[in-house]
């Protein structure tokens, strides 16, 4: 089928798909600031199954056994918002469909551990490395990656000086100086 | 109110005063210095005016906001041209230049440093040289600088508390038998100069939002404003410089804030605007009368680019770390910052701490890398330490800046083109800063150990090198080109070498010395 970008586009336009799913670790810290254990990312570009593809791309490219799902979605909704652009959807479903037939007919189908059999291959491809250099962007860099990871982010806007700068107990501590080190002690 | 909104202003065809290109470490400090002189001054700046209250604790949002973005392109061996082929520089385009972003380590280069060439010897396929001046020359200016910056552990400014990543550098250095403090820092420690003291907030490359930190942004240029001499211009860029019959300067052309050109009439001029685009300018203002570009009889404008020898190393532990909470770096190792060469290779590196939040963590760990090892890292985030290391890099003449002709920024001006290749003396030093600082941290228990390579620069220097005779450099020991007596050069460009200490306590040391001799000049006529 020969289709050409601008009428895809056209059809694209109702066509958006949706991402979901549920947390998987109920007690863990984005359980925390989620209002509920149920997610939905809309896509305005891609479709469902496009969206759900390419999130196990990167799923596979930057493999943190206990990050939710609802994690690697930004990575999927950053490419959403590229695919926008005629070339970028082109890049996209052409390497989404040569993975997919590379793998046989459905490479999400293919077992979890040979996944990356398929995928491998296609590391020097423009559209791998079109994936890889926005999620290592978009996957660490958004609140839910911070809380997952353990970055505080914006929260030392206000200053680390009361909290926990320094809470480090395993190792000893520095010999301090007299008269102390904080900005309220005095000059020893 | 912006500090703008008061200032004294001064005519374009105003030929009386000295027009000082960037407001960095070197033009803002420049300006002030001559504007408390009584003379009068603009100071053209490209980037744009962002106060503290601007300041965002948001490391790509923050990049965004003050990173030089204008296009650079690169070519050479270096890693770099691989992994950001556009951004060879990570600098600032702002007020204040770099001193926005810096990290506020104020080390004083070492005495036998300032004389590289005679200490070390000749090193094959270096362009080493010897400053024209001498520690000595420059200790008094060294000694003004600490103080108007409040540089820590000097002049009875307290050290900075050790935050946690300190902590462990500091643990590691006492195994391996290192001395370590929280360094020499233009950092407040206590509330200091109007400024308050360090919150410890980690963000000192996003611009310090207390502003302990000193930057000209709020120190240098301010005051300068407040003597009536000084005209801040931002979102100036700067084409060219022209000068007259005689050979001298007389007139510089920018593009303002609606990108119209216009021309100020100048009686000299400064050029501080970093080591990349320092020489681009005057490359770009070649003329007739200098054909190979202005000051540049002797080919060396854009040689002998330099850029540390730098490189960091992250250790992952059982327990957390916290290494971004607190200031970046305050931390310093300077045990193997002195020349032995039985070490494998000529000068030395300092070790400093250094962290970086979550998003560049991913960005810089191991650029284009993806795949279990590179996940892994990012998995123990929190419980990583960190060090960057930086050390003298050697003078070469084929790392160079020069124009791009096939590559045009918004103006229609070339672009600059970064080329540099390791000397084999710089990977020599990187390997063994890569083992002492793996070996430091295994000491007190590290689990994996990452060598991360260079950075984007930040210490940009050399490409218009000071040196005795004209042949062998751009500008005398006080910055003053050789073949243009009214042109001054007033950052980092004109180290004759890099030392292995960051580099900005010494640029602005630098300009302080720069504006006393240009105010002799004045008084003696001769400029």
């Amino acid at each position: 089928m020969s289709t050409t970008p601008i009428s895809r586009r056209v059809f694209l336009k109702g066509s958006g798909g949706v991402l979901a799913g549920t947390l998987a670790f109920a007690s863990g810290p984005i359980a925390l600031l989620a209002p509920t254990r149920s997610w939905a990312m809309p896509l305005d570009s891609l479709s469902s199954r496009q969206g759900e593809t390419l999130l196990a791309i990167t799923r596979q490219m930057f493999p943190h056994p206990g990050l939710e799902d609802a994690v690697y979605a930004h990575v999927v909704k950053s490419l959403d918002r590229k695919a926008d652009d005629a070339a970028m959807h082109e890049l996209l479903h052409d390497g989404i469909a040569e993975l997919d037939k590379a793998a046989g007919g459905d490479w999400l189908a293919v077992e979890e551990d040979e996944k990356l059999d398929f995928l491998a291959p296609m590391a020097p491809s423009a559209f791998f490395q079109t994936i890889r250099a926005d999620a290592v962007v978009s996957l660490y860099d958004n609140p839910l990656a911070y809380a997952h990871f353990g970055y505080q982010g914006a929260e030392g806007d206000g200053g680390y000086l009361t909290k926990g700068f320094d809470d480090l107990t395993w190792l000893p501590d520095p010999a301090q100086p007299e008269g102390g080190y904080l900005p309220n002690e005095s000059v020893g | 109110m912006a500090m703008t909104d008061k200032q004294a202003t001064f005519t374009h065809d105003d030929d009386s005063v000295a027009v000082v290109i960037g407001s960095g470490a070197g033009g803002g400090t420049l300006a002030n210095e001559l504007a408390q002189q009584g003379i009068d001054v603009v100071v053209l700046e490209a980037g744009a005016l962002h106060t503290t209250a601007d300041f965002l604790a948001d490391e790509w949002a923050s990049f965004s906001q003050l990173a030089w973005l204008d296009t650079r392109t690169t070519s050479g061996s270096f890693r770099l041209a691989r992994d950001f082929p556009t951004l060879p520089a990570w600098i600032v385009k702002a007020v204040g230049g770099t001193t926005v972003h810096w990290a506020g380590a104020s080390l004083r280069i070492r005495p036998h440093e300032f004389a590289a060439l005679s200490h070390y010897g000749e090193v094959a396929g270096a362009n080493l040289l010897d400053w024209p001046l001498s520690y000595d020359n420059l200790a008094p200016y060294y000694d003004r600088a600490e103080k108007r910056m409040g540089v820590t552990r000097t002049n009875d400014n307290k050290g900075l508390p050790g935050n946690n990543n300190f902590k462990v550098m500091h643990a590691g250095a006492s195994k391996m038998g290192y001395s370590c403090n929280t360094g020499h820092m233009a950092i407040n420690s206590e509330t200091r100069d109007g400024r308050a003291a360090c919150q410890q907030r980690g963000f000192c490359f996003q611009g310090c939002k207390t502003g302990a930190k000193w930057s000209t942004l709020y120190t240098e240029l301010p005051e300068g404003i407040a003597t009536g001499h000084l005209e801040l211009r931002p979102e100036s860029h700067v084409a060219r410089i022209e000068h007259d019959d005689s050979g001298k300067v007389s007139a510089v052309v920018y593009f303002d804030a609606d990108g119209q050109e216009r021309r100020q009439k100048a009686r000299l001029v400064a050029v501080a605007g970093n080591s990349l685009e320092t020489p681009r300018l005057l490359l770009n203002s070649a003329s007739a009368a200098f054909p190979a570009g202005l000051a540049n009889g002797s080919g060396q404008v854009g040689r002998n680019y330099m850029r540390h020898m730098t490189g960091s190393v992250y250790a992952t532990f059982d327990d957390p770390v916290h290494m971004y909470r607190g200031t970046t770096m305050a931390g310093i190792i300077s045990d193997e910052s002195n020349h032995d060469p039985s070490r494998g290779f000529v000068g030395g590196y300092e070790m400093e701490t250094l962290s970086l939040g979550l998003p560049f963590m991913a960005a810089f760990l191991d650029p284009g890398a993806w795949g279990p090892r590179f996940a892994g890292a990012m998995d123990q985030y929190d419980h990583m330490a960190g060090m960057w290391l930086v050390g003298e890099d050697l003078p070469q003449e084929t790392n160079r800046v020069t124009l791009n002709p096939e590559v045009t920024d918004r103006f229609g001006l070339p672009v600059a083109n970064v080329h540099y290749d390791d000397h084999l003396n710089d990977i020599a030093m990187r390997d063994h800063g890569y083992r002492q600082g793996a070996e430091l941290y295994r000491s007190v228990g590290a689990k994996d150990i990452y060598e991360v390579p260079p950075y984007p620069s930040t210490h940009n220097l050399g490409t218009c090198r000071m040196s005795e005779r004209p042949e062998d450099g751009v500008c005398n020991g006080y910055g003053r080109a050789h073949e243009i007596p009214n042109l001054f050069i007033s950052d980092g460009s004109q180290f004759t070498t890099s030392a292995a200490e960051n580099p900005t306590l010494t640029i602005v040391s630098l300009a302080i010395r720069q504006a006393e001799h240009i105010g002799q000049l004045m008084q003696q006529g001769d400029v």
